[in-house]
């Protein structure tokens, strides 16, 4: 539910303003299959799509709802669909397809504990899923990780420009707390990245005045898969080079860093804010791609010469924390917190870590 | 001497090598969409998805725009296909197991929702491109790979006959079973294609043909008594005509 306030400013949840920010970006698309902690964003959708001339399907199942993303994709629409942890796993073969056939689609997860049915409660443990190409084949996806119920807004048209940019599924990774949250957020006008038109000469449209379009991901003749795959693999690397994303706080003096996402990067902003107050040199990491990983940050620090701690938060048992050590290649200590199947890290925790 | 040209192939067909068995009803099939196409002028606005199974390449040998799906979701590339551009024709072209095995979900979900599409559903009774499994047309007493001493109704249950299924559905406008049996079965089908599609054209729903297909490599049988087969045995648990 949108409740106006002064100006452009609007209370709304994380779910509802991933939603919205999709709208903005001109998603013109949507199908989703029921579940929680993420129903809002598709109750929006019902509402709003039908106001922008958009179109919404509630599917019969997840596997249904991604695979109309991938036909409404190559029609040449902005798609998306939302789920989450349990869901998300139902439309990997789904988002496999997408990847293979070089299509653009964003996929929403709001993560919940699991492994399993699991809870209802915030987690951040599909990581792996998410930044390791969850499906079959090697692919990966664009994921973003936003922090904030503005910054859920916000990134959608990135989102959303990358997907076509690149021809690849883009994944929004929050989790139950970002989704539920109600936050103020200012809409459109302080949108950080504006949406993009890209040209789509490959889509289905029918083949009038061109030849036919096909739109696959399958490769029978020997040698053919190979050379299609390495296709992948050099846009994988291109994305890499380019696209890596995240926020810094304190990195000039930082004798101990924390690295967290999403929702535990709040917790950990505030953990950093508050030791400051006391003279602690602690600094911040938090990842807005967490595919590509943002290695360079990690290398530039490492770089330094700084004897520094590393402390990874996690709302998991220790995922993304890989990805911090390959980045750091050994070079400093990284230690890890985590808590997940309902519980998350608190302020206390993290700092009596750091004791 | 006045020669008129009387027979040739469609402009929605490549002139390509098939890769089908001898004797597969698949070949035929996508001969008479190919000529529906272009007797219906819509060659420029169609758009066809290719299933997984034998069919799974039909986008190289129709000469249209066409989409891969993955195994059983074709219903639901193409609702989304259709939704997104109206002013296109969009059809499926899928066998027994994708449509009425994996798929069912989508089936059932996309005929119940009435969108405005085709689907051509080939029944073979078996699984041929993984090697002759059971499939859920599969009769009982049929041998296959996973059935070697023929489908048992106690075990496998029965032949699943999704077209009569879908004639409980409101969404659902047309329904018909052929066969390829025969040249005149064969006309029949082209006919009840070309049905489907006007269905389409005029906007008036879901509509489904079945055609019984042979399939005398999986069936362990010559072409010609394959299509003996289906004429005596298949067409009696499936029989022919307008469903809905």
């Amino acid at each position: 539910m949108r409740q106006k306030g002064s100006m452009n400013k609007v209370l709304m949840t994380g779910n509802e303003a991933i939603a919205e920010g999709a709208v903005q970006a001109g998603c013109r698309f949507y199908a989703g299959y029921p579940i929680t902690p993420q129903n809002e964003l598709p109750a929006y959708m019902a509402g709003r799509m039908p106001e922008v001339g958009g179109i919404f399907i509630q599917a019969e199942s997840e596997l249904a709802a991604i695979n109309m993303v991938f036909g409404a994709a190559a029609a040449g629409a902005r798609a998306m669909t939302s789920s989450s942890s349990p869901g998300i796993s139902l439309k990997q073969e789904g988002i496999s397809y997408i990847a293979g056939a070089e299509l653009p689609a964003v996929i929403v997860n709001v993560m919940r504990g699991g492994p399993g049915l699991g809870n209802i409660w915030p987690a951040q443990s599909d990581y792996f899923q998410a930044t390791r190409s969850g499906g079959h084949g090697d692919y990966h996806s664009i994921v973003l990780a936003p922090a904030s119920v503005q910054e859920a807004y916000d990134i959608m048209p990135l989102a959303f420009n990358l997907a076509d940019k690149y021809r690849t599924p883009a994944m929004i990774l929050g989790d139950g707390m970002l989704g539920q949250m109600m936050e103020p957020i200012v809409l459109s006008q302080k949108a950080k990245v504006k949406s993009q038109k890209y040209r789509k000469p490959w889509a289905l449209t029918g083949c009038k005045g061109r030849k036919p379009n096909i739109i696959k991901s399958f490769y029978m003749k020997e040698g053919d898969l190979e050379k299609f795959n390495l296709i992948l693999q050099k846009k994988y690397k291109t994305i890499q080079q380019r696209e890596q994303r995240w926020q810094d706080l304190f990195l000039d003096d930082a004798r101990i860093v924390l690295v967290a996402y999403g929702t535990m990067a709040r917790i950990a902003k505030a953990v950093v804010n508050k030791l400051r107050e006391k003279g602690k040199r602690v600094g911040l990491i938090r990842p807005i791609t967490l595919w590509p990983f943002p290695n360079s940050i990690f290398k530039r620090l490492a770089g330094k010469g700084r004897q520094i701690k590393f402390l990874v938060i996690e709302m998991s048992y220790g995922q993304m924390l890989e990805d911090v050590k390959l980045a750091l290649n050994c070079k400093f200590p990284v230690e890890f917190f985590g808590r997940s199947g309902g519980g998350i890290p608190t302020e206390g925790e993290i700092i009596k870590k750091l004791r | 001497m006045n020669l008129k040209k009387i027979y040739s192939r469609p402009q929605s067909l490549r002139n390509v090598a098939t890769h089908y068995c001898p004797g597969c009803g698949h070949g035929t099939v996508h001969r008479i969409i190919a000529e529906v196409v272009d007797e219906l002028g819509i060659r420029e606005r169609v758009i066809g998805i290719a299933p997984v199974g034998c069919a799974v390449i039909a986008y190289d040998y129709w000469d249209f725009d066409c989409s891969e799906a993955a195994h059983g979701r074709a219903l639901a590339v193409a609702t989304a296909i259709k939704r997104v551009r109206p002013e296109n024709i969009v059809f499926t072209y899928q066998g027994d197991g994708d449509l009425a095995a994996i798929g069912t979900n989508e089936t059932i979900h996309t005929a119940n929702r009435g969108e405005n599409l085709t689907a051509i559903f080939i029944n073979n009774a078996i699984y041929g491109m993984t090697g002759g499994q059971m499939a859920p047309t599969t009769l009982l007493g049929q041998k296959t790979a996973t059935t070697p001493k023929g489908r048992d109704a106690k075990l496998q249950g029965w032949p699943l006959k999704i077209s009569e299924m879908l004639t409980q559905l409101p969404g659902v406008k047309y329904i018909e079973r052929t066969s390829l049996h025969s040249p005149q079965e064969i006309i029949k089908s082209k006919k009840a294609i070309k049905q489907a599609f006007v269905n389409q054209i005029e906007e008036s729903g879901f509509s489904l043909v079945e055609i019984l297909s042979p399939c005398p490599t999986y069936w362990g049988v010559s072409a010609k008594d394959a299509l003996g087969w289906i004429k005596d045995v298949m067409t009696k648990e499936f029989p022919l005509g307008r469903i809905k």
